[in-house]
């Protein structure tokens, strides 16, 4: 049991990781700086609550708040770049964060024990759950507590013009801004928002393994994020759920049997993937098929709503 | 054709340098309020950067653009969107994975005393958008399309949605870059007609075409091109009987007018 409640903690964590890239993506921007701003979420709310003895919430809000701080800042830059370029200039973000936590050393006493980050030897007294009572089950709660509002903020979001905005500078930015679209201020505010959802999931993460080191935010991890939405297809905020439960739950943990064989199965599986369904597993037309059968008028209805 | 002085749209001495590359050299224009204004030229003489300078997708080297007196130097497209100007493309651009419905819904711009824009970016589109929006479409004759992705169109309708999404902004001047390349005669009467309800609608059209059937039929005066200087200026019949156009378009032994062959 304690396994499988494991198992849906990493998922709704890897979700919100997911999704902040999902974000990101709509705009036709692909940042592998996720995993700085779930770094920057970790240790700012790890700190918070081990150093500063912050109650888990606001902790994680400020981490939150600190991820899409640096997000904006990220944002303004990478609007001079699009495609490959950003991508290597994001894995540099990524990689800057990384090894400024490689390298933070900050050890305080607190009620008669030295915690707090480690460089090196990582931060290892992430505890609020267990010294404030939660089990397994309360934690599980508490992140998908999360990952619901998370994502039906985003799915709110694909019925009003400000969704439909988004996709809009992610199909063709020139025609975006001759529509009127302020596209500095869309990317700006979606990497914002990408980076408040990634520093979220980071302090989730942070206090649901205890433990974090600057290994945990590889590139592999910002590799991942930005593989949910597009192997779950940006159709459907519900793809990169789909998808963290494939990638997570079928093939991480249901071929644990294979061992380190997994990796090269996780590679097939987007050479896969791109073969046969290009635009991700829930693409349009799945998407207006699945809302055909729940008994919507029209699947590209979106937006006439509300 | 209003008096002079009562300009919609006002270029004074536009130029643009592409690596030592006149593309547009010079250029001063005035469109009248309410007036189709046509501008025409061999390939490569500057017609789509005179555009692209107008709606501010680059800013031009030297020279201003003035729109209904006021000046737009130096502002985004999207702001010149909002003062009144919007643009279809040569090429078709409409944001595909969207519908048609989406696609105009992005353009419309408020029209005045809406209230504030957060409510209808944030939550649901109101009546009145949905009235408007229904209205564009029917005059694009896209109606029964409302929910159909725009790139699941056939050309026609890709060219007519354009067209719509361009009129869903209320813009004061209308640019239509090439709007009837590789449209059959019918097509072109039918756009035509398009164009002639937004002259009767009181939007300033300016269209760059090379289709002289519609800029023959449509246009009150015409703009003649060439190495990005204006060559003549005037009414259709004019333009037609004018030599210098026709050395421009039949080319000379001196005048270097194979495509592409620009003066460096």
């Amino acid at each position: 049991m304690a396994y499988y409640l494991g198992l849906l903690q990493t998922i709704g964590i890897h979700t919100l990781l997911g999704l902040s890239a999902y974000v990101l993506l709509l705009t036709g921007q692909l940042s592998l700086a996720q995993v700085g701003f779930f770094a920057i979420g970790a240790y700012i709310s790890g700190i918070l609550t081990v150093i500063f003895e912050y109650h888990i919430v606001p902790g994680l809000f400020v981490g939150a708040l600190a991820g899409g701080f640096f997000a904006f800042l990220v944002g303004f830059p990478a609007l001079r770049i699009k495609g490959l370029m950003l991508v290597v200039a994001t894995i540099a973000f990524s990689e800057i964060v990384r090894l400024f936590f490689f390298n933070l050393n900050w050890r305080v006493m607190v009620n008669g024990v030295e915690v707090g980050p480690d460089s090196t030897q990582g931060f290892r007294e992430i505890r609020f759950y267990a010294a404030n009572g939660w089990d397994a089950l309360d934690v599980v709660l508490f992140i998908w507590l999360f990952v619901t509002v998370v994502m039906a903020m985003l799915w709110w979001l694909d019925r009003v013009r400000a969704g439909a905005t988004l996709r809009a500078v992610g199909a063709d930015e020139l025609a975006a801004q001759s529509s009127g679209v302020n596209i500095v201020a869309v990317k700006v505010s979606a990497m914002t928002c990408g980076g408040v959802i990634a520093g979220l999931a980071g302090g989730l993460y942070a206090h649901s393994a205890t433990y974090v080191d600057h290994l945990t935010f590889s590139v592999l991890l910002a590799t991942f994020a930005v593989a949910y939405p597009i192997l779950g297809g940006l159709s459907s905020v519900f793809g990169t759920l789909i998808a963290v439960i494939f990638i997570q739950g079928i093939l991480i943990e249901g071929m644990r049997f294979l061992g380190d064989w997994r990796s090269m199965l996780f590679g097939l599986l987007i050479i896969v993937a791109m073969n046969f369904r290009p635009a991700g597993l829930l693409d349009g037309s799945v998407v207006a098929r699945i809302r055909r059968i729940l008994g919507r008028a029209n699947g590209s209805d979106r937006g006439r709503h509300a | 054709m209003g008096a002079t002085g009562d300009a919609m749209l006002e270029l004074e001495g536009l130029c643009k340098h592409f690596d030592g590359i006149r593309a547009v050299d010079g250029l001063s224009l005035k469109v009248e309020r309410g007036e189709v204004f046509g501008l025409i030229g061999p390939n490569g003489s500057g017609k789509s950067t005179t555009v692209n300078l107008i709606c501010g997708v680059f800013p031009a080297t030297r020279g201003s653009v003035t729109l209904g007196g006021r000046n737009l130097d130096g502002l985004p497209p999207h702001r010149r969107l909002n003062a009144g100007i919007s643009r279809t493309f040569q090429n078709i651009r409409l944001f595909g994975e969207l519908t048609v419905w989406q696609n105009l819904w992005i353009a419309r711009r408020d029209a005045p005393g809406e209230g504030p824009g957060f409510a209808r970016n944030w939550f649901g589109s109101s009546a009145r958008i949905r009235e408007d929006i229904d209205e564009t479409l029917e005059f694009a004759g896209l109606a029964g399309r409302a929910n159909d992705l725009a790139q699941n169109l056939a050309f026609g309708e890709q060219r007519r949605l354009e067209l719509a999404r361009a009129v869903s902004a209320r813009p004061r001047l209308i640019l239509l870059d090439e709007p009837a390349a590789g449209m059959n005669r019918e097509e072109v009467e039918d756009l035509r007609q398009r164009i002639l309800a937004l002259k009767r609608g009181g939007i300033t059209v300016l269209l760059v075409e090379h289709v002289m059937e519609l800029v023959m039929g449509v246009t009150d005066r015409i703009a003649v091109l060439n190495f990005g200087k204006r060559i003549a200026l005037g009414t259709p019949g004019e333009i037609q009987g004018n030599a210098a156009v026709r050395e421009a378009y039949l080319g000379t032994p001196d005048a270097g007018i194979a495509e592409g062959g620009r003066h460096a």
